[in-house]
């Protein structure tokens, strides 16, 4: 178990019984170019093109890049700039609906009948990137780097995020294949133990999922982990820790301590790429918070946020905010035309409660410490950031900050220090390829 | 354009000001029984405490131009803190210059809440004590035995003097019955407000057992009663309300433990070998200006630290 990390209201009875429903392709979806991390791919349509669901409209540009793929069938009306959560822009092609929704030709394969390579292959053209929000193109996990071993394979369910359900959702829906993807997941790298952690909030799952499990024929153990609701359990380090009991080292890799995590929707793109031969073209996301009608939806990646609150009886009001992702680390979006992406978890509705008003002096309790998953001092960090000594804060370590909020949300002076470790990193980042 | 505001969306319903009131109510039991034990005198010290420690407030609003915070109870801790380590029957307008002092010269010239190196409400004490020597040692008997005699002396001030005198039962002393400062005296009701911010989370058990734990073994190797120790004076009061400040202590486990085991040794050696028959004000303040230094390294190790 990892120390420090926040008990949290969860929310989560808001949505999770809701079962997914399929959300109604959009008149015209903004697909980004650049919706994971590493080089933007490469647009391989021109405006006019006719593109079938699944087709691939953006190529892989580089080692660390991701295929982009219509979802929906129709006409290439575009390719213009496109805001994304967190004001980075991207080039997207933007493509109106036919309404016919003809996919392109699906196939069928049996993934113990293909060799490792040809499975990385397979989802590396599938345009797989880690779903839980990082975005890293999964191809890129599965080839495990020379001189490096992985034992172990976990399966992330814990969905630690306040609120969100997508996740749950997927794992009792759709059980098999979730569990399928993991076994798929372990053979591309040679793995012969896979776990699945989850958080105890989710102990329903235990036997879905042992029963899934038991239905493949593998050499590959399979463990379910059911570990304590403590946030940032999901947290790629701190879920390694719970498991494993291993700390990834700083600036290190989880390969580095022998073991790969992937998220669950992530599997589930995985078992679809190879089986069916579908590229990662939509995702299950959940809408909740102040919202009329909250669902778990499962969405085309591109569809405009602005379509899917609609759906759900959203009325936009100046005293709430939207929220893409957790209300943890999620961003706050400042337009709605912005389109679901990979990485997209969920869409919340929020009270627009924060003040800076309410920003007070740091009295020095030091709950941020005892809360810190990084075990870092971000009273002192944050005092540091404020008076701009950027190198002070390198010392202090504040590029190991996960930004999981813990010490913000704790803070009784109510201080914006996930704020300002943002800049603080952006800074020293800055100074550094000067 | 909307403003935009940076995860996390949501916030701990915990605030400064909650912790200051807090503090207040945990501190209610003892402010009582000081009432009840020395009558309308300790009620009159505590009112002009709070009082002169919000004009403090108000005078530097003025002098350093600095916006008015919000009344959050800070001063209402610094303004009972001092009241209670005050001698009932000094004169309200001493009291009114250490109530102002604590918060203007202690705390707002070192930059306001939260900057401050020294505890307001002692530092504020110990310039009353080199500055009316006589005022400040001068204490009255409880009312329940008070016969013709005003002053007298504290437990510890017998001990320390060697001259004859009745101590107090052990009892006595667990309850609150005998002279000393305003609040310090009734143990019992201190310790049933600190179980309130142990439970509240406001406090940490560090510096208060690593204190009063140091003080009862190196008492014990003097050969002195530990358990004396710990009910006479101002220890309980010091180690859970002076000591955890939260300004004035260190951030991390490992640094409280330090401080306290810190204010242990210097609260113990005054006791036994200095010529002040109680050391917790001094001892408190000698270990606030160690605080940078403590912190500094006990530094928690980060997650993943690479072994060199």
């Amino acid at each position: 178990m990892f120390q420090g990390g926040v008990k949290l209201v969860d929310f989560k009875e808001i949505s999770k019984d809701k079962v997914t429903e399929d959300f109604p392709a959009p008149e015209k979806v903004i697909i980004p170019l650049s919706q994971h991390t590493g080089i933007p791919s490469k647009p391989v349509v021109k405006k006019g093109d006719t593109v079938l669901k699944g087709q691939l409209i953006g190529e892989n540009a580089g080692f660390i890049s991701s295929a982009t793929h219509s979802s929906i069938s129709g006409t290439v009306a575009g390719i213009e700039n496109c805001s994304l959560p967190g004001g980075r822009i991207s080039t997207a092609i933007i493509i109106e609906n036919d309404g016919k929704d003809i996919p392109v030709e699906p196939v069928n394969r049996n993934w113990q009948d293909l060799k490792p390579e040809e499975i990385i292959s397979i989802v590396r053209d599938s345009g797989i990137v880690g779903m839980g929000g990082a975005a890293f193109p999964s191809a890129v996990k599965l080839t495990i780097p020379k001189g490096k071993k992985a034992d172990y394979v976990i399966l992330n369910g814990c969905e630690c995020e306040p609120f969100l359900t997508a996740d749950y959702r997927v794992m009792i829906e759709e059980t098999d294949k979730v569990v399928e993807g993991l076994f798929i997941i372990c053979k591309a790298i040679g793995v012969k133990k896979g776990y699945i952690g989850i958080e105890s909030n989710k102990r329903d799952l235990v036997p879905l999922l042992r029963e899934a499990i038991t239905k493949f024929v593998s050499e590959v153990v399979v463990e379910i982990k059911v570990l304590p609701e403590k946030y940032p359990q999901g947290s790629e380090k701190h879920l390694i820790k719970s498991v494993l009991n291993k700390e990834v080292p700083s600036g290190g890799l989880p390969v580095d301590v022998g073991c790969v995590v992937f998220n669950i929707q992530t599997a589930l793109a995985i078992r679809d790429a190879v089986c069916e031969g579908i590229p990662l073209i939509e995702r299950v996301l959940t809408v909740t918070g102040l919202v009329r009608n909250p669902k778990n939806l499962r969405t085309r990646i591109g569809t405009p946020v602005s379509k899917i609150l609609e759906y759900c009886g959203v009325e936009l009001k100046e005293n709430t905010k939207i929220v893409i992702g957790g209300p943890m680390m999620g961003i706050q979006i400042h337009t709605t035309d912005i389109p679901v992406i990979k990485g997209t978890s969920g869409i919340l509705v929020l009270p627009q409660e924060f003040l800076p008003e309410k920003i007070q002096p740091c009295i020095r309790c030091g709950k941020c410490i005892e809360v810190c998953p990084m075990r870092l001092v971000p009273a002192e960090l944050g005092k540091y950031a404020e008076n701009q000594k950027w190198e002070r804060c390198n010392e202090f370590n504040v590029s190991d900050c996960i930004e999981c909020g813990c010490c913000s949300y704790i803070c009784p002076a109510k201080r914006p220090l996930v704020d300002l470790f943002k800049w603080a990193k952006v800074e020293i980042r800055k100074a550094g390829t000067k | 354009m909307k403003e935009l505001t940076c995860s996390p969306h949501i916030h701990s319903s915990e605030t400064t000001a909650k912790i200051m009131w807090s503090v207040v109510i945990a501190l209610l039991p003892a402010t009582l029984a000081s009432i009840y034990f020395f009558g309308l005198d300790a009620l009159r010290v505590i009112i002009v405490c709070i009082i002169s420690c919000y004009i403090g407030e108000v005078v530097s609003h003025f002098v350093f131009n600095r916006k008015l915070k919000s009344f959050d109870g800070s001063e209402v801790v610094t303004g009972l803190l001092l009241a209670f380590v005050l001698p009932p029957s000094i004169p309200l307008w001493m009291a009114g210059i250490g109530g102002f002092l604590a918060i203007f010269l202690v705390k707002e010239l070192f930059g306001g809440i939260g900057f401050n190196i020294f505890n307001p409400a002692l530092a504020a004490r110990s310039i009353l004590t080199v500055s009316f020597p006589l005022e400040m040692t001068q204490f009255t008997a409880p009312l329940s035995y008070r016969v013709d005699a005003i002053t007298t002396a504290t437990p510890l001030g017998i001990i320390k003097e060697g001259i004859g005198g009745q101590l107090p039962s052990l009892w006595q002393m667990f309850i609150g019955n005998r002279p000393g400062c305003l609040g310090e005296t009734s143990i019992l009701l201190l310790v049933i407000g600190a179980i309130f911010l142990l439970c509240r989370k406001i406090i940490t058990w560090h510096i208060p057992v690593s204190y009063i734990l140091t003080v009862v073994v190196i008492t014990s190797i003097a050969g002195q009663n530990p358990i004396f120790h710990i009910l006479a004076g101002g220890l309980v009061l010091g180690a859970f309300f002076m000591a955890t400040d939260y300004v004035t202590s260190p951030i991390t486990p490992k640094g409280k433990i330090i401080f306290g085991i810190g204010c242990g040794i210097i609260t113990s050696l005054i006791r036994l070998k200095g010529s002040y028959p109680e050391g917790v004000a001094y001892s408190v303040i000698f270990m606030n200006m160690f605080v940078p230094l403590i912190d500094r390294y006990t530094l928690p190790k980060k997650f993943g630290a690479i072994k060199k």
